[in-house]
């Protein structure tokens, strides 16, 4: 780790330097305990400010949305995929970016420290892509089971489900944290915040919030890369991701499809195969 | 989804696809059909119903 900072903080001062980049999106020290954040360094004075520890989890690549300007970002592997997914639909230009590429091995979960529940199952850990490492690629893992938890649930029967989510979401108070986090969430104006038409109430009837939490997950179907960011930001603990991750499960298993892998391949909700399952229609 | 719904605890047969063109009339009727019987023997759709009371 502190081999990482060190490399980063030199990248970053020479970038910033040499003109190549207008601002380095990294992370600083958080004013929480275990909670680094994300800054924007536009100074080569301040990269001194910037830090690297396992409390990096946020998905930096929700701060390139639409960004004019040349810049570099600190990138773990899932960060890199979802700055591919910015690419593919447009959101920010390859050649605008620099990407400091971090080989990562989990970061903590914000409340008890250890490995967080999405880094314990990632698959790809180093960056897909990147302009420059910062340390030597770390050895993926192997024969995880990704998918457990959404198993589980897909044994429940009709009605153990629904209970299931009802009380998985009781706590929710729609703050939208796990929406502000999440960088595929990149709408000027999103669903819930509609008041004409108005999709969906705005307040906390179960109904509601079931709602919400349905398509905003089903807006993310093949674009999530399970980068943890919803949950890390949550201040309930709500375990939100299991609704992303089921529709991951189903976008690999109906499509062979992993999201931001590869900037050459358009995504399957994107694109038409004659090949498409479609037993679902009548 | 369909798959996501019925994974949430919607029933499944409560949510239902079809692809009919403007000359398949027997094939609209058949779904129609179909459709009906399979909501009718779910029965009402009481989980979405909001239950507390409004307020303003």
């Amino acid at each position: 780790m502190d081999a990482y900072i060190t490399k980063i903080k030199a990248i970053s001062e020479r970038l910033l330097k040499d003109g190549t980049v207008e601002a380095v999106i990294g992370f600083r020290e958080g004013t929480m305990p275990m909670m680094s954040e994300p800054c924007f360094i536009k100074s080569s004075d301040d990269v001194k400010d910037l830090v690297w520890n396992a409390n990096c989890r946020i998905n930096l690549a929700n701060y390139l949305t639409n960004r004019k300007e040349k810049i570099a970002i600190v990138a773990k592997g899932c960060d890199s995929r979802n700055i591919v997914n910015h690419i593919i639909e447009n959101k920010i230009k390859r050649d605008q970016l620099f990407i400091i590429g971090v080989p990562c091995k989990g970061m903590n979960d914000k409340n008890t420290g250890a490995l967080q529940d999405n880094c314990g199952t990632c698959t790809h850990r180093n960056p897909v892509i990147y302009d420059e490492l910062v340390g030597d690629l770390v050895v993926e893992q192997t024969g995880v089971d990704k998918y457990a938890d959404v198993k589980k649930v897909e044994a429940m029967s009709t009605d153990e489900k629904w209970a299931f989510f009802e009380d998985m979401y009781s706590t929710c108070t729609r703050c939208y944290a796990c929406r502000n986090a999440c960088p595929l969430c990149y709408c000027p104006t999103c669903f819930v915040d509609e008041s004409k038409p108005q999709w969906v109430g705005k307040a906390t009837d179960p109904i509601d919030v079931r709602t919400y939490h349905f398509l905003r997950a089903y807006h993310c179907a093949g674009r999530c890369t399970d980068c943890g960011s919803c949950e890390a930001a949550c201040p309930q603990n709500i375990k939100v991701r299991q609704l992303t991750k089921k529709l991951e499960k189903d976008c690999a298993e109906l499509f062979g499809w992993e999201a931001g892998l590869t900037l050459d391949k358009r995504p399957p909700l994107d694109t038409f195969n004659v090949d498409d399952p479609n037993d679902f229609i009548k | 989804m369909k798959n996501l719904m019925e994974h949430m605890g919607v029933e499944p047969g409560r949510l239902q696809f079809s692809w009919i063109s403007s000359a398949e009339s027997t094939k609209f009727v058949d779904v129609v059909k179909q459709v009906t019987a399979s909501v009718k023997e779910l029965g009402p759709n009481e989980k979405f119903i909001k239950k507390t009371v409004k307020v303003a």
